[in-house]
């Protein structure tokens, strides 16, 4: 059974808008997900859905096999939630904040639990702040902290490090890397790739309301292995030779320049013999340099062919 | 029942009334000290007794009264229009809680602060005038009442109130001047007949004479009859706010 189990989500916004176009996805129990997708992709809508700050138009949602709706207590027993926005009581001391979340989901005081908590996101010296006299990222941690007081099964994560430093950066991967070790199921949302690359299992990519692809991020990675040897030619061609039929190569419009995709990860990478038959074909080489493709690019092609399917 | 949840709900909105204790204390007792300079001595020295009793210690309930309702409907509208103003919100619409463990939490804090105030001016009250209280387990249960009904109304404004001016607009257009007329500082058999009458739809009319039947064992409409406004006041809060959380009307887009 997932952990998460999403089935069939419409959201229909009051104004008409449709923010989810019949979302399906699962989640397994201890995996990290990362979902990524441009501004208005709805990512925050979907996380909304599952925690109960939005009510789906349509479909189901469990969380540890409890439905969302009609089960609310036992699901969001479970689900940790650090949103989007900073959104904090300013007067409050940061201590006390925590201790308000532990204690509205039902916890019993744990003020060593506590502590921890606060020293890992080295937030133990502001402790008897109030959060208004804290830094934006400062502000990050606390909503972290506060997300984390409940002792969380499954953590939602909506940019979490949008506006932050490198070192929060690093604070926060080594956070969830503790984590997972606990078993605990992540989804955080990101606009960072690096950032779903360094921590996530598998890769989600969401753009108008739709799942464009769901995948582990080594078969991505595997993708990525793709590479594309670039040769600038000493003169241009004006059409590929025959001998040359058998290699996956293409030629650039003005004829000055060949590309030949491989994959690094093959056996033979075909260079050698590329090379030979150029050579033998009299064909020369003014300068050639490679590329690898990147997540980005994957990315970024993804979301460009849907955009035009779309517009 | 989330028992932590409402604790740690009450105690945050305490919290807020702790850091200004100062001020929650002083202010009514000040400005029930004026109401018995101006009414009392300016007024009760040309009325002297109203139904037998001395006019100073008559408009006591009325102060009570006036000033509980005013403290439980702002307090609780405050309460949680802050939370959707600051966005906090999310963290109660995401946690294991019921709207009626919501309601424990913040109409039971707000009623709280009001009940407090409403101490304050009795003991004040105690340096002004002589007042025996005649039945002090109904004063205690009308004023609990209408602690808790006027906080219901105060977290419904909160929901309802899209800013800082519609919080503070209902308590100053609708409960102020209701109290003003609803007897707190005059029997309503002094009135015109049709005024008698006119007054008779004003709610706060069966509040004010209830509580001052619990002092003085005199009313302007039977007891029986106060308690019944005062009960179906808060029964109607109740079912409004159970239909706020099950539409999620104004809070839950
Ligand atoms: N309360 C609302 N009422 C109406 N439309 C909304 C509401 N909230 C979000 N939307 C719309 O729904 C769409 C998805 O928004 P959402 O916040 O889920 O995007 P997102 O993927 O989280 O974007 P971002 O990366 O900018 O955070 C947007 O077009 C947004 O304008
Ligand atoms: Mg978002």
């Amino acid at each position: 059974m997932p952990m998460v189990d999403i089935q069939n989500v419409r959201k229909q916004y009051a104004g008409g808008f449709e923010a989810l176009k019949g979302v399906n996805l699962q989640i397994e129990e201890g995996e990290i997900l990362a979902l990524l997708g441009p501004n208005g992709a709805g990512k925050t809508t979907l996380i909304s859905a599952i925690c109960g700050i939005t009510m789906p138009t349509s479909g189901t949602i469990t969380v540890g096999g409890f439905d969302v709706v009609k089960n609310f207590r036992q699901a969001r027993d479970l689900i940790g939630l650090v949103p989007q926005e900073i959104n904090l009581e300013p007067f409050t001391k940061v201590i006390d904040a925590v201790r308000f979340t532990r204690g509205l989901f039902g916890k019993p005081k744990d003020d060593a639990l506590i502590e921890s908590i606060l020293k890992r996101l080295s937030l133990w010296d502001k402790r008897d702040n109030r959060t208004m006299e804290l830094s934006g990222g400062m502000k990050r941690r606390v909503l972290i902290a506060k997300a984390l007081s409940h002792e969380p099964r499954v953590l939602f994560l909506d940019e979490p490090t949008a506006g932050v430093d490198v070192e929060l950066r690093r604070d926060m991967w080594d956070v969830v890397e503790g984590l997972r070790q606990d078993g605990v199921t992540i989804i955080l949302t990101t606009h960072y790739i690096e950032e779903a690359e360094a921590m996530a299992d598998r890769i989600g990519v969401i753009r108008q309301g739709e799942i464009l692809l769901v995948e582990k991020k080594d078969s991505l990675i595997a993708r990525m292995g793709e590479k594309e040897l670039i040769m600038e030619l000493a003169d241009p061609l004006a059409a590929l030779p025959g001998a040359l039929s058998d290699f996956d190569l293409v030629l650039s419009e003005d004829g000055t320049c060949l590309t030949y995709r491989y994959d690094t990860s093959a056996e033979r990478t075909g260079i050698a013999t590329l090379i030979a038959t150029l050579s033998a074909q009299g064909i020369a080489i003014a300068d050639m340099s490679s590329r690898q493709k990147s997540l980005e690019d994957i990315f970024v092609g993804l979301v460009d062919e849907h955009g035009e399917d779309a517009a | 029942m989330n028992l932590y949840a409402i604790g740690a709900m009450y105690r945050s909105e305490m919290s807020r009334f702790f850091r200004t204790i100062m001020q929650s204390f002083i202010s009514p007792v000040i400005s029930t000290s004026l109401y018995f300079v101006v009414f009392g001595t300016a007024i009760g020295s040309r009325i002297d007794q109203v139904d037998g009793v001395s006019y100073g210690a008559f408009i006591v309930p009325g102060l009570i009264m006036l000033a509980v309702m005013g403290q439980a409907t702002s307090n609780a509208s405050f309460g949680v229009f802050f939370p959707k103003f600051t966005g906090t919100i999310y963290e109660l619409l995401s946690a294991p809680v019921n709207f009626l463990e919501i309601v424990i939490g913040f109409v039971g804090a707000a009623a709280t602060k009001a009940l407090f105030i409403g101490a304050v001016i009795l003991m004040t009250s105690f340096f002004f005038v002589d007042i025996t209280i005649a039945h002090p387990l109904a004063m205690l249960a009308f004023l609990l009442l209408t602690c808790l009904s006027f906080a219901l109304l105060g977290f419904i404004i909160g929901i309802w109130a899209k800013n800082f001016e519609q919080v503070q607009l209902v308590p100053m257009l609708v409960i102020t001047p209701l109290v003003f007329l609803g007897g707190s500082f005059y029997s309503i058999s002094m009135l015109p007949p049709v005024w008698q009458v006119t007054s008779r739809f004003n709610p706060v009319v069966y509040l004010v004479s209830g509580f001052r039947w619990s002092f003085f064992d005199q009313a302007d409409v039977p007891v029986g009859l106060s308690l019944m406004a005062i009960a179906g006041f808060t029964g109607g809060c109740m079912v409004v706010i159970w239909w706020i959380f099950k539409t999620g009307w104004r809070i839950r887009s």
